[in-house]
């Protein structure tokens, strides 16, 4: 059955076929029945995958499909082939499942909108590619997935591309991702030129055999890691994920917030023993993800546009897996990339539900006292809330305490507190958000806000099935404390088995109960503060932010790193663009083409004397041009030229 | 038997008044008149030569090219026809549209 996973892919590729060629002809209800159904089927095929990897022994659960020959030069070979294990199997089913519920979600969301089946074919596009980069066995595989989802993530963001905005988030994901493309493309030719190889099954296990110098093996990790850090939105490349709010809402759930964003942490995982070969690239991921997740968090604390804190949030999120698998946790990075799935995929369809009653109001200040008139709404953005700030229970408690227990017994005390301390802030901008909009009196327009309401079945039923998954989905993963297994660390055990790093065993069980107490109380403190700050106290929260102004403005611009890119970057290239505009096209390309043109003009002027329009000038033409041909002849026989 | 070169005289004095009736004369008959001239100037030279070496091909040719010589007729005397319709009956000189 396992040689049947091939139809993973094909589902979504026949949905992008059929609505991209035909699409305008289908009607909507069939275009989006079609896609969805597309996902589902995936999501389907999937899950009996999965059910077939678990009939398995856990060290023979991988399995590699052939599909054909692809690439053939020289010592060059690439297979297109399909891994199945359970790392890929467990992306697959993140993948197509919170793909099929927004699949769902949009069909009512875009309902309205022009290009709707355009709309349709891109967000099938990207579930191929996303399965294509989870599901390939080499690199190559691996950076066709990488660029495809890159594309979708450009087209969707961009999809309101008539209007400025949109466009120019749109064209600067796409450089911001370059940057980062071009490290891992060099990383993957390193990669090539010094193993021989591009497939998983010959490069990974080589990694730790000593056949690298430790130049070369923190050269491969750092290029690969500069492309993670882009896709994954994580400083400094980070920028492009709060523009990319432009694109419609479900967009952002799935692609900027549950999947395309965690190919960053799906790729080391995948490939930590290149990331262990090397004596400082697990640091490096270790800090760029601790600082990352806490410098994001402070930023979400003072936003005010609801989807731009949700995507700060993210990249608060992304930061901790970073974190995590720096720490060598690999089973809790991806355990944290699962709950964040559903809960940040939840939050953001919430979002959708709640601009879809607002006429598209996003400053959250504008909004309040939505409980009532959105009763299902405000349910599952709490569910949302309490599992992405981490209160027990919920999911985003599990995996953030697998994170935070790995790191502790891996990196030790310093990250750890950077966790535990973003996990405060999270509850604290979680909570804010949660209060802001669905409690108090209602500050925007009073018609609007009366005439808010819960959004269509066919909006609400994948919200509660988010809801649900956000919820339960930590149970996958307990604690070790409570000695009751943990479900996906032990499925993921064979990929990251040949890991040179110890387990996080290290940590005694009262240094983890300790661990968890610190975490709840840290949790409780930020909810706490929200509440006062925004609820008990209405207000105060506006005072303090006069107070502060300028750490306030420092926060609110994001510690105005796009400014400095724009100052040390943008400018800079704009005026030497500018001055090569301005001196060599004119002065050189454009001399040159007119030069060019005013010669052949001059000759033609001369030349067309020649043209008289006479019949008998071109006879005697003609007859001159015998007379000489035969006198040429005439004296080669003579005189023997 | 009257020798080769008397018939290669004839033709190639048939052949430069027909290329100076083209050269000089203006009536568009009489430069087409001309141009037959040249023609049957050539296929002179090519039955004088068929006779003088015995060989076959020249008279083949003098068939083919009068075939030609007959598709050129009608062309010729169209082209005549479409002049004539533009008022220039007198004078190809008239015809210059094509000056550069």
């Amino acid at each position: 059955m396992l040689d049947y996973a091939w139809l993973i892919p094909l589902f979504p590729l026949v949905g992008v076929l059929v609505n991209g060629l035909l699409g305008r002809w289908l009607g909507r209800r069939v275009v989006a029945a079609l896609a969805s159904l597309a996902v589902a089927a995936s999501f389907v095929a999937a899950l009996v995958m999965l059910v077939e990897l678990l009939g398995l022994d856990p060290e023979s659960r991988s399995h590699v499909v052939p599909l054909y020959r692809w690439i053939v030069s020289g010592d060059f070979q690439v297979e297109a082939r399909l891994l199945i294990d359970p790392l890929s199997i467990v992306m697959a089913l993140v993948v197509t499942g919170v793909s099929a519920l927004i699949h769902i979600y949009s069909a009512a969301y875009m309902h309205g909108e022009q290009y709707y089946e355009r709309y349709f074919t891109w967000l099938n596009l990207f579930v191929l590619m996303m399965l294509i980069l989870v599901l390939g066995d080499s690199f190559v595989t691996l950076y066709v997935g990488w660029e495809g989802v890159g594309l979708s993530s450009f087209l969707l963001i961009g999809y309101w591309f008539q209007r400025e905005a949109p466009a120019k988030a749109a064209r600067k994901a796409f450089l911001v991702n370059r940057v980062g493309d071009l490290g891992f493309a060099l990383g993957i030719m390193l990669i090539f030129a010094t193993f021989g190889s591009v497939t998983y099954a010959d490069v990974l296990p080589a990694a730790l055999s000593g056949l690298m110098t430790p130049g070369t093996a923190t050269a491969i990790a750092l290029l690969l890691l500069a492309g993670a850090v882009a896709k994954s939105a994580q400083f400094p490349l980070h920028v492009w994920l709060p523009d990319a709010m432009e694109g419609p809402t479900p967009v952002s759930a799935l692609i900027h917030a549950a999947t395309m964003v965690t190919a960053g942490v799906y790729m080391i995982a995948r490939v930590h023993p290149l990331f262990e070969a090397s004596a400082s690239a697990l640091s490096w991921v270790l800090w760029i993800g601790g600082l990352t997740a806490f410098f994001a968090a402070t930023v979400a604390v003072v936003q005010r546009d609801l989807k731009r804190i949700l995507a700060y949030s993210t990249i608060s999120q992304l930061g901790y897996m970073f974190l995590a698998l720096g720490a060598g946790a690999y089973g809790a990075a991806i355990f944290h990339l699962m709950t964040h799935a559903f809960f940040k995929a939840l939050l953001f369809l919430c979002a959708g539900a709640v601009m879809h009653a607002l006429d598209g109001e996003l400053d959250i200040f504008k909004m309040g006292g939505l409980r009532q008139k959105m009763r299902w709404t405000f349910m599952t953005t709490l569910a949302g809330v309490l599992a992405l700030s981490g209160v027990p229970l919920f999911s985003g408690f599990f995996s953030k305490e697998a994170i935070l227990a790995g790191v502790y017994a891996q990196a030790g005390l310093l990250p750890w507190l950077l966790g535990l301390v973003t996990a405060g802030i999270t509850a604290f901008y979680s909570f804010r958000l949660l209060f802001v909009v669905f409690y108090g009196r209602s500050r925007g327009e009073r018609r609007r806000a009366e005439a808010a309401h819960d959004p269509s079945a066919l909006m609400l039923v994948p919200l509660i099935l988010l809801a649900v998954l956000a919820i339960v989905g930590g149970y996958l993963g307990l604690p070790h404390v409570l000695g009751l297994g943990n479900a996906i660390e032990a499925f993921l055990e064979p990929v990251f088995a040949g890991t040179t790093l110890t387990g996080h065993a290290a940590a005694s069980s009262v240094i983890e109960w300790l661990m968890i107490a610190a975490a709840v109380v840290v949790v409780a403190a930020g909810a706490g503060l929200a509440y006062w700050l925004y609820l008990a106290r209405e207000g105060l929260a506006a005072r303090l932010t006069k107070g502060a102004e300028g750490v306030h403005n420092l926060l609110f611009n994001a510690y105005h790193v796009d400014t400095v890119y724009t100052t040390i970057v943008v400018e800079p290239l704009r005026s030497v663009g500018r001055a090569l505009s301005e001196t060599v096209e004119v002065m050189g390309v454009d001399r040159a083409a007119d030069g060019l043109a005013e010669l052949v003009g001059a000759l033609g002027t001369g030349v067309r004397r020649l043209q008289t329009g006479l019949v008998r000038n071109y006879a005697l033409g003609m007859l001159a041009g015998v007379v000489l041909l035969l006198g040429y002849f005439l004296a080669r026989i003579l005189i023997g030229w | 038997m009257v020798p080769g070169e008397y018939y290669l005289i004839l033709s190639a004095a048939l052949f430069v008044t027909g290329a100076v009736g083209v050269l000089v004369r203006r009536n568009p008959l009489v430069v087409f008149m001309s141009v037959e001239m040249m023609l049957n100037a050539v296929n002179l030279t090519l039955v004088t030569y068929a006779r003088v070496w015995d060989d076959v091909a020249g008279r083949v040719f003098v068939l083919l090219v009068m075939a030609v010589a007959a598709a050129e007729v009608a062309i010729g005397l169209a082209i005549i026809v479409a002049l004539a319709r533009h008022g220039i009956s007198a004078d190809v000189d008239e015809a210059n549209l094509l000056k550069g």
